[in-house]
């Protein structure tokens, strides 16, 4: 039995060349099918793993109660105050307590690729703190601003997208010039941001006081702690949530949005190959029915036969599953792409073609060869030997 | 047998074939339809606008706020008819649902926009309520919100005096759109800014946007102009676009949309002309000594070439126009089901698209094969060489 099938599927792929074009088709749908699915499963993975990347567990952030996100969020100077002095935050080598009052607002830039329409772009004022709680963050370019001075520096990802953020240009704010003085690199989401001093920031935003606290907690039960003291204190509301929290909480949105689409169109392409696969494998079957009915006449099982027709289509879905894989990979992997996050500014993150989204991709493509050759199978199975034989 | 006939009766003799075809064109053309009206929406949100209308906001972003005061100054302008304000609440219904909402000016806003069709008595209750809002249509239906009550919103922004974000304001009137177009627009809810400024903790007398309604017979870029240059060097410097550009540029932060929908489409028209040709060559070359037999009676190379590009067009266009027809039912279904927050307008536009794109369709499929149908010589098509 092995044998048989063994020979009649040796047979059959023999034969693939001479049948080249229906072949093809099977082929191309399902790599047609598998790129897209990939592609667009890449863009949420990367855009996803860039703002994980952001957030640490052992870093809080603290917002006004209900804000859902920073740009929502705003303190006076007297609330930030009280929120770094609190218990259960931890104190770095000198003793400095590990907190940083962050103000978050929105500037304006030119995409390189649309000069006209302009993008949001968050603007951060922060503390000196603030880097020593983001230690990932280093200058890969200039140097780092002046407290004191309307100086910026650029994430490593805003440089790529949009224009006017290269070191020595000057960014126009408020009525005021900003010069750029150095490049950022820290690999999450901090990359899409322009960072400033914080009382610069205010300043020129006229905001007296901040839009959140980062701070870094101090042991297991520091994060417990810190919350219990904060919404203890009557001159507070306050929500306290971890880093790492706040930053999935942000992707939760596009997650959705990218698994519908993603879905849908999976869905319709998918019925779309199974047709043209089961258009194909009956053309194959058509053409063979006379080798497939001399077959069966000298002695040859029906499952054999069907099996073949079944391992054929299941590799030709393979291999076109996997050229979509490729195609996925070689024009999207590591594609820098910019898009609003919850903050209503932009993110700029990279396509990232994992390996478990190509075996999801190969799955799919073995589910739809699958399909479209049972049928055809079948008919194979159960052609009727004496008539084929006498056809044509 | 008539010569339509004859083609029905060739696209019929394998009938699995044609039936799976057609099938894979449905496909091809109910995605292209739903990714048309995806992509439409995010490239052109902005043909509803009706009037000449510019938005001003402030320079560095939309989001940060210009000051009230600003108004009279925009209402000096010549060519300036009136001037309304609109600042963005940050609206939350129940848990977790964010609704658009905005505090304006009520007696302004009317005068600026009157595409929003509501009784006048209700605009004057809207105008001396300070707890009023009105609603649009399509939102206060989704909500089963209803003229009297009192409605429950949270602002994720901006805490009133006490600290607590959670506001109420009492419906006065629900506004619709004077037509189809602004109809399907109605998913804003209006409060009065004065209330707003009052009871909000912080921020007196701003405002995110300034819109302008311009004479009749007035430039808008020049006016446009003349606003931005006004505010120069001053903290709130602004931009002034007219209202079609300002919504596509809000559009445009998605990023492109339209490039990604581009790649989608180009994958899946590339695969069908491979299916769709393939069946076609197919069959031509399985007809071979039948075509031959066409030219012995008679027929001329020409109108075999017809037969068999009028298959390739049958197939196209039943296909094609099914899929369309899918998609313009499942879009409905899809605004719906979202109570008209997420709309799939498959419309005239998108179909006038997909119209010509099955013809080039049949034509990239048929074109080929029939070329090859109408050259065959008689002999050696007889003799199967």
């Amino acid at each position: 039995m092995l044998k048989q099938i063994g020979a009649i599927t040796a047979l059959n792929i023999k034969s693939i060349p001479e049948r080249w074009a229906s072949s093809l088709v099977i082929v191309v749908g399902l790599a047609g099918v598998v790129a897209v699915f990939t592609a667009l499963l890449a863009m949420r993975s990367g855009f996803e793993s860039t703002l994980k990347a952001s957030g640490r567990a052992d870093e809080v952030m603290v917002m006004r109660g209900g804000s859902d996100s920073e740009i929502n969020s705003a303190f006076d100077r007297d609330s930030s105050d009280i929120i770094e002095q609190a218990p259960g935050i931890r104190l770095d080598a000198d003793g400095k307590r590990l907190a940083s009052a962050e103000l978050m607002v929105i500037a304006e830039l030119a995409r390189k690729d649309d000069v006209k329409n302009g993008a949001n772009i968050t603007l951060r004022g922060v503390e000196p703190a603030g880097f020593a709680l983001r230690p990932q963050l280093k200058i890969i370019e200039g140097r780092n601003f002046t407290p004191g001075l309307r100086e910026l520096i650029v994430g490593r990802g805003v440089t790529r997208q949009f224009q006017g953020a290269e070191p020595g240009k000057h960014v126009r704010m408020r009525g005021s010039d900003w010069t750029v003085v150095g490049v950022f690199q820290s690999g999450d989401a901090y990359e899409s941001e322009l960072w400033a001093d914080l009382n610069v920031a205010r300043t020129t935003f006229s905001r007296t006081g901040s839009s959140s606290v980062l701070a870094a907690i101090d042991g297991a039960d520091g994060l417990a702690k810190l919350k219990q003291n904060l919404s203890a204190d009557p001159r507070l509301s306050v929500d306290v949530i971890s880093q790492q929290d706040y930053f999935s909480g942000q992707t939760r949105q596009f997650r959705q949005t990218i698994g519908v689409l993603a879905g849908v169109v999976t869905a319709i392409m998918a019925l779309g190959a199974i047709f043209a696969a089961l258009n194909s494998m009956y053309a194959a079957v058509a053409t063979r029915s006379k080798e497939i009915a001399t077959l069966r006449a000298i002695g040859f099982g029906g499952l054999p036969v069907l099996v073949s027709v079944m391992i054929e289509s299941l590799l030709l879905a393979l291999f076109g599953g996997s050229m979509g894989a490729l195609i996925a990979y070689v024009l999207f992997n590591n594609l820098s792409v910019a898009t609003l996050g919850q903050n209503f500014t932009q993110v700029v993150f990279n396509f990232q073609v994992t390996p478990a989204l190509v075996v999801r991709g190969l799955v799919i493509s073995l589910i739809i060869g699958m399909v479209g050759g049972f049928l055809p199978a079948i008919r194979a199975a159960r052609l009727p030997v004496v008539d084929s034989l006498r056809a044509a | 047998m008539t010569r339509t006939g004859f083609v029905v009766a060739n696209l019929f003799r394998k009938k699995t074939r044609t039936v799976l075809t057609v099938l894979s064109v449905i496909m091809a053309f109910l995605l292209f339809g739903l990714l048309q009206a995806l992509s439409h929406v995010f490239s052109a949100g902005a043909e509803f606008v009706g009037a000449t209308r510019l938005v001003t906001t402030a320079r560095i972003s939309f989001t940060q706020p210009l000051d009230l005061s600003m108004q009279p100054k925009l209402e000096a302008i010549p060519g300036v008819a009136r001037v309304t304000n609109s600042q963005w609440f940050g609206g939350v219904w129940q848990t977790n649902t964010p609704i658009f909402v905005f505090a304006v000016d009520p007696s302004s806003y009317h005068d600026v926009y009157p595409e929003w069709v509501m009784p006048e008595e209700q605009w004057k209750v809207f105008a001396n309520t300070r707890t009023a809002m009105v609603a649009g249509k399509m939102v206060a239906d989704q909500y089963g919100w209803k003229v009297g009550q009192k409605i429950p919103i949270s602002s994720n922004i901006y805490p009133q005096k006490d600290g607590s974000k959670a506001w109420a304001f009492d419906l006065v009137g629900i506004y619709d759109g004077k037509d189809e177009a602004w109809k399907k627009q109605t998913t804003q809810v209006f409060i009065n800014h004065d209330y707003f400024d009052e009871a909000n903790q912080f921020g007196k007398g701003r405002t995110n946007f300034f819109v302008l309604k311009l004479a009749p017979d007035a430039n808008p870029e020049a006016i446009s102009k003349t606003v931005d240059a006004m505010f120069e060097n001053s903290p709130d410097e602004t931009k002034t676009q007219t209202e079609k550009e300002f919504n596509l540029s809000f559009v445009k932060q998605f990023g492109d949309i339209g490039l990604i929908v581009r790649w989608i489409l180009f994958a899946v028209f590339f695969t069908l002309l491979l299916v769709v040709g393939n069946t076609m060559a197919q069959s031509v070359r399985e007809r071979v000594p039948e075509l031959a037999v066409l030219k012995t009676l008679g027929y001329s190379d020409g109108s075999v070439l017809g037969f068999v590009l009028a298959e390739a067009v049958a197939l196209c266009l039943i296909g094609g126009l099914t899929g369309l027809a899918l998609a313009t039912v499942l879009g409905g279904m899809v605004e719906k089901a979202t109570g008209g927050q997420f709309q799939l307008p498959v419309d005239a536009f998108v179909w006038s698209i997909g119209l010509a794109t099955i013809v080039l369709m049949s034509m990239a499929v048929g074109l080929l094969p029939a070329l090859r149908a109408q050259r065959l010589k008689i002999v050696d098509a007889l003799a199967r060489r």
